[in-house]
Order: C-alpha cells, then structure tokens, then sequence
C-alpha cells in the first residue's frame, strides 16, 4: 500500500484540476494579453480565477495578484513593502519560526539597511500577543506572521495578531504566511486585519508554479519584477494561465466540503498521534488537538535518526519527511526545531507526518503499525 | 576555421609489435568519444599517425573536450586542411593562417614542410622557404628562429594539405582496453572515483561495485555513486556499475563482533564480494581510494587486515597520496562537487567513536569466527539480489 503523508512538501494534484491545466496548455493556449479572441480566451481563466479566489476570501478581485506560488508572494510581500516605505520607516517584525522563504528574505533586508525583531515562541510554537505589542514601534512598517507553521503544525492567533497590530500603529502592514493554512481553515483577511497574505497552489492540490498573494487595496508595495507591465506592473511576465487555472480550481475544490475534510483529518491526526503514544519515547511537537493544525504530525523518536526513520518507511511505500535533514557531513538543524526549544537529542530524530484529503484510516493504521515494528528494531542498531 | 585534427600519442609509440594493437585502441576509443560530439568525423590512422577529420558542421569546443578525455592522447593539434589548388592558392591560405591564429604577430616562426606525396612539384626544402619568405613579406614584425621558434608551421602535403602549429595537450596514458579489466570499489567519497580514473589511464577498462545499506543509506547516496561513475565513464567509456545491498551483513556484524572492529570486518567484507564479482566478470585486480593513515581502517595495520582475504592484486593508485592532492585531481575530473554532496554511506553510519587503527589479524579472524553460522548464506543473497546497472 503507498500511503504520502508528505502534504506538506506538496500535495497530489486533483484530477480534476490536472485535467484543466491540460485543456488550458493544449487547447486555450492564448496569452492574456493577445488582442485576439486566442487572447480574451486566456483571460477569462484569470478573471474566473479572480473571482473565485476573491469570493473564498471575501475581498475584492482587484486585490488578488498571481505569483510563482509562496516563496515569490513572500519575497513580494516583504522586499515589496520595504521599498515602499522605507522613508516612513526601517523596522520590521517577524517570528523565530517562519519558512526560508521569510527568515532569508528578512536576512537579505538586514544587509539591505533594515532592522528586524524576531519574535520568540513557546514549546507549541506559538508568540505571544505580549511579545508582538511590545515589539512594535513607530517606525516597523511590517510584521510578518506565519499562519500554520510547516514543520509542526502551530497556529498563530491571526486575527487577534492583526487587532492588536493596527492598534499600536495603523500604519504598520500586517503579512501573513497562508501557504499551510489556506484550504485548511477559513481566511478572511479584511475581517483579520491582514493587509498582505501568501498562498501556494500545490500544497491544496494545485499545480506546482502557481500561488497569489492577496494585496489589500491601497497597501503600498512596490513591484520587485519588471517588464511588460502585466497585472497593473505589480508582477510582470505573461501569467500563468494554466497554473492559476488550476489553482483557483483546486481553491473551489478545496474549499467546497472545508469542514468535513479537516473534522476527518483531525480525526485521522488524532489515531495517528494516540497510535504512536504508545511506543516508548517518542514524543510529538507542537499542540495536540483542535489547537494544532489538522495536517501536521511531528514526531520525534529518541535513538533514531529522522533520515533513517525515513528511509525504513520508505521500504514500505510510507512517505514522510524529516523534521530536519541531518547527516554526518552537514548538519541542517531546522529553526522551528530549535526555536520551540526541542531536545538537542531529538533534534535529529524529528519526523513530519502531513495529511490531505486523500489520506485514508487505513494508511494511517498502516502506518502506526508500521513504526511500531520498525522502531524498536532501528534503536536496536545505532552508532556507538 | 579548424576542420581536423593530428592526434598524438606518446607512449604507444614505443610499443614494439604490439603498437599496431595500441594504434587500433586508440582510434576506437576516439570514435566512441566522438559518437557523443555533434556532427560526422572520419578517424584515419595512416603513416603513423592519427587524424581526426571533421565531415560536417561541428562543435570546435565540444570536440576537443571530448577528446581531451580519451586515453593514449598526448596532444591534439588541430589543423586546418584544404584542397590542393596549387602552390600560389597555399601561399594566401598560409597567410591567413598566420593572420588569424595569431592576431598580434609578435612571435617569431619557422616553417615545417613535409611532403608525403612526392610528386608535389617543390620539395620540402622549398616549401619552407617560399612560405617562410611570403610569411615575413606580410608580416615583416615576424622574425625566423630556426632554432627554437614560438611557432612552429607544420605542413603537411598528402592527398590534401594540412597545416598546424598548436597542439593542446591531452591527458596522456593509454588506450583504455588495452590493459584488460578491474573492479573498483566506489563508495561515494572523493578518493575512489580518482582512485578509478587514475588506473583507467593505463589502459585499463573499469568496472565498479557499490555498497548501500537501506535503509541507513538513501537512494540519492546510491544517486550520487552512480553520477560518480557517470563523470569517470567519461573517460573510461561505459562502467558496469554492481550494486550490492549490504544492509543484513552489516547488522549480522554488528549482532556479532566488538564493535570498535566493525568497520574492519566490514571491508573484509567487502573485499570477498567484490573479488567475487571480480573474478565472475573477468576482472585482474580490484581498485580502492585508499591512503595510509587517512581514517583509522587505512592505517598500513588495517590495510593488511583487509587485503589478507583477497587473492587478486588490490590496485590503491593513491596510497601514497595526501588529501589535498587528491582533491585536486578530482577537481579536474570533475568528480569532486558530486563527492562533495553530504549523504551518509555505509561506512560511516554505525562507525564506532574509537575504531581500531592497529588492529590484531589473530583477533579478527578469532571474531570473524563469531559470524560463521549465517554469513555465507548473507553474502550470497547479497550476491544474488545485485543490481546491475551500465553507467554511460
């Protein structure tokens, strides 16, 4: 039995968005911005994927901007809204455990001139509220938080965030990282306060290449693409029709049994997590329950090396990912690890688990009574 | 403006009766090199000599990299030939040679002629005059050294005539297959695939093993090995790469032995598979990376522990090699970046802190003994369920 639980790293396609990005590539293979009907065809795609993408969220189409996917929408986010205001101010506000696409875009600002507090978290990965007033000043143009936090699951209080940003400066743009929380729980970024959030396509059953970025109106962001003027010059270069053809249909998708689908992944998250309770010594990161995400499972295993642990689910078609890659050449500690201040033993035996729509009971009494066998058979053989 | 090429090779020359077999090698491994290069070549051997003669549109660039890949050649020079059209019409081709190889003319010359075709109505004499005079009546900042030129202008009159004065060099050796076939032991790291190529280039054709221990080791380690193989193929022309599942022998070991002589006992291991594919495949020696004192099972102690168990010569082209010089060559095959990719192999993951350097052969074999119920029977399923893979 094959049994992804990688969603995280990326989702299967849904058929029936693969099928459209076909039609879109093969048949309505127009450039939106052709003046012939080839053309008007392309755009219909975009304009229904605005729609659509812009009704989920409640906002208005203007504000939907078509990227690369997550990491182009955080750069725009970020680098973009720092060259806008860089007159007003220089400070910007982030977590200690966002994605790469974040921290190294903040690293890049630093060297640009630009300062940036990093918030700390707790054991389940979470800021405090506490923390994040305190850290904003006059001069922070942005605070960037992630909403669902890749390696273990986390969910950031959002809207109460957003509420407490424009309390202490209206003016200071609030981002935030949806690339995991988006398709999982319902977004409405007007309602949160949220000036600026990042989606990608293939994390909900979308094509690779594809994402947005909402941008709320009047946000001041400048372009850090250009060229032929596309999408009002905030993102030049020809769309990507059948990407964001896809993407707003694996949105609707996503979106059209929401509830349902995430009360089965909880549940399925909860037998995956009560399953592995019961072998000694491993431990699970981030919030149990509802608190959590209902994808994410990070498990760590004391005695086993997460690559190893990896590998031997491999064999037996399960696929997960390790927490954080290590190896006797390169150790690669992930932040999130560190930041929610696991163990340095376990550091390098953290594995993820990630669901979807897709994933079965089955797999996941498979998989729990796959670790049971292989566990203590791996602890077994180790490095002396 | 190049449209062949004059290999040479230094060392067949000098191979007695035998040289017509070199000759043969090396022109067929300069055909398979060139199967890679766009566009059609004929590779002649005539009067000694080897020329590589483009037919078609090519790739100047492209070609000489290739070439500079295959074994036996010492240089390659790359000619330009034309028709003859008389001797007027080779004057201004000479010229323009001139003129275009070398812009700036501030070197001095001498003209080289050599007439194949005897009938050619000036002798090589008059050759070198006549061109040398129209040469310096172009050119008058040239000058003539007969003695030790900057350039010298080799031409060469036969069917066709052919002009040089460059030679590239090439990475020297022999003719791969020219000295029968070895086994080399790759496993991932930077010393073994130079280790290969180093022996290659004396000829000998080059077959590997690999060992990979799922799930400890990753199918991207088993990757990296096979574009390993991939980048001395490239020199070596296709290698049988034999990958050998060594997970269950390690564990056994591990149940059984101390473990400060795992690895030990492992590459013992390792060396009875390999010979054993070696001797099946027709292979006259096996070849390793080793270094002496480079880790703890390279130590001269534990290189005689493991070559006791092999009957064949084990070829280590790099025994006496520091790291850095290594590393050196493997920058210039090209292996090194691939070397450099951090994933675990089978010999480092269950390495203990403080393995044995000197280790106790009476010893080992003592605690060899510990393993005699079940290894033979694990080392022949390792045997059966190889994976053979050509790496071109």
């Amino acid at each position: 039995m094959e049994v992804y639980l990688d969603n995280s790293a990326t989702t299967r396609c849904y058929d029936e968005v693969a099928k459209l990005v076909c039609k879109v590539m093969c048949e309505d293979y127009g450039n939106p911005s052709s003046m012939h009907h080839k053309g008007i065809e392309a755009e219909q795609y975009l304009r229904y994927a605005k729609e659509t993408l812009a009704k989920l969220l409640k906002v208005n189409e203007k504000e939907i901007l078509f990227t690369s996917g997550g990491t182009e929408s955080d750069n725009i986010a970020l680098i973009g809204a720092a060259m806008a205001n860089h007159r007003r101010g220089r400070h910007l506000v982030t977590t200690r455990m966002e994605h790469p696409a974040i921290l190294q875009t903040m690293a890049y600002l630093e060297n640009q001139g630009f300062e940036v507090t990093y918030l700390p978290v707790d054991r389940e990965g979470r800021i405090s509220l506490k923390d994040l007033e305190r850290s904003i000043r006059k001069d922070t143009i942005l605070v960037s938080i992630m909403h669902v936090n890749n390696e273990i699951g986390s969910v950031q209080p959002i809207a109460e965030a957003g509420e407490l940003i424009k309390q202490c400066n209206p003016q200071t743009l609030f981002h935030v990282d949806a690339v995991q929380g988006f398709g999982k729980f319902r977004i409405y970024p007007a309602r949160m306060h949220v000036d600026l959030l990042s989606v990608s396509a293939h994390k909900i059953h979308g094509p690779k290449g594809a994402g947005f970025l909402y941008m709320k109106e009047g946000a001041k962001i400048s372009p850090i693409l250009y060229g032929g003027g596309q999408q009002k010059g905030m993102r030049s270069g020809t769309e990507n029709v059948p990407g964001i053809a896809g993407l707003a249909k694996a949105a609707e998708l996503v979106y059209a049994n929401l509830e349902q689908d995430v009360d089965r992944m909880y549940e399925q998250r909860n037998l995956l997590i009560e399953g592995v309770g019961h072998i000694e010594d491993v431990k699970v990161n981030g919030c149990p329950g509802r608190q959590g995400a209902p994808h994410i499972v990070s498990l760590s295993v004391r005695g086993v090396r997460s690559e190893v642990l990896l590998h031997a689910l491999e064999e037996k078609e399960i696929y997960v990912s390790a927490g954080s890659a290590c190896s006797s050449n390169k150790p690669q500690i992930s932040d999130t690890l560190k930041a929610i201040g696991v163990e340095k033993d376990l550091l390098g035996s953290t594995i993820r688990f990630s669901l979807s729509v897709f994933t079965t009971e089955e797999e996941i009494r498979y998989t729990i009574q796959a670790l049971y066998e292989m566990i203590p058979m791996l602890r077994k053989y180790t490095r002396h | 403006m190049f449209t062949a090429f004059l290999i040479k090779y230094a060392e067949i020359g000098v191979k007695g009766k035998n040289r017509y077999l070199f000759e043969n090698a090396l022109v067929q491994q300069i055909k398979y090199a060139l199967k890679k290069c766009e566009g059609d070549f004929c590779v002649r051997k005539t009067d000694g000599r080897i020329y590589v003669e483009a037919v078609s549109e090519f790739d100047y660039d492209e070609t000489v990299a290739h070439l500079q890949k295959v074994f036996g050649i010492s240089g390659i020079c790359p000619m330009v030939h034309v028709e003859d059209e008389g001797f007027e019409k080779l004057k201004e081709t000479v010229v323009s040679y001139v003129n275009t190889v070398y812009p700036l003319k501030d070197k001095s010359f001498k003209v080289a002629a050599r007439r194949a075709r005897k009938n050619y109505p000036l002798n090589s004499m008059e050759i070198n005059m006549e061109l040398g005079g129209v040469i310096l009546d172009t050119y008058p900042q040239m000058h003539v050294d007969v003695h030790k030129p900057d350039i010298l202008l080799n031409v060469e009159i036969r069917d066709k005539i052919y002009l040089y004065s460059e030679t590239i060099p090439g990475p020297g050796g022999m003719p791969v297959g020219t000295g029968g076939k070895a086994m080399l032991l790759l496993s991932g790291g930077i010393d073994s695939p130079v280790a290969g190529w180093m022996i290659a280039k004396r000829g000998v054709k080059i077959d590997a093993v690999y060992f990979h221990a799922p799930p400890y080791t990753s199918e991207r380690a088993k990757q990296k090995v096979v574009d390993l193989a991939a980048k001395v193929a490239a020199y070596t022309g296709p290698i049988y790469l034999h990958v050998i599942n060594f997970t269950d022998i390690q564990l056994y070991i591990y149940d059984k032995c101390p473990h400060d002589e795992l690895t030990i006992i492992m590459r013992r291991y390792m060396m009875r598979i390999a010979e054993h594919i070696a001797k099946e495949t027709e292979c006259l020696g096996l070849i390793t990376g080793e270094s002496i004192g480079q880790v703890a099972s390279q130590t001269m102690h534990s290189l005689m522990a493991t070559n006791e168990v092999c009957e064949l010569p084990v070829y280590r082209p790099l025994i006496g090699f520091d790291k850095m010089e290594i590393v050196d060559i493997s920058e210039k095959i090209d292996t090194y970046e691939t070397s450099i990719q951090p994933f675990e192999d089978c010999c480092t993951i269950f390495v203990a802190k403080h393995p044995v350097t000197k280790p106790n052969l009476k010893i080992i074999r003592k605690h060899e003994h510990n393993l005699v119920e079940k290894i033979d029977e694990l080392v022949q399923t390792a045997l059966d369920t190889e994976e053979l893979i050509i790496v071109k």
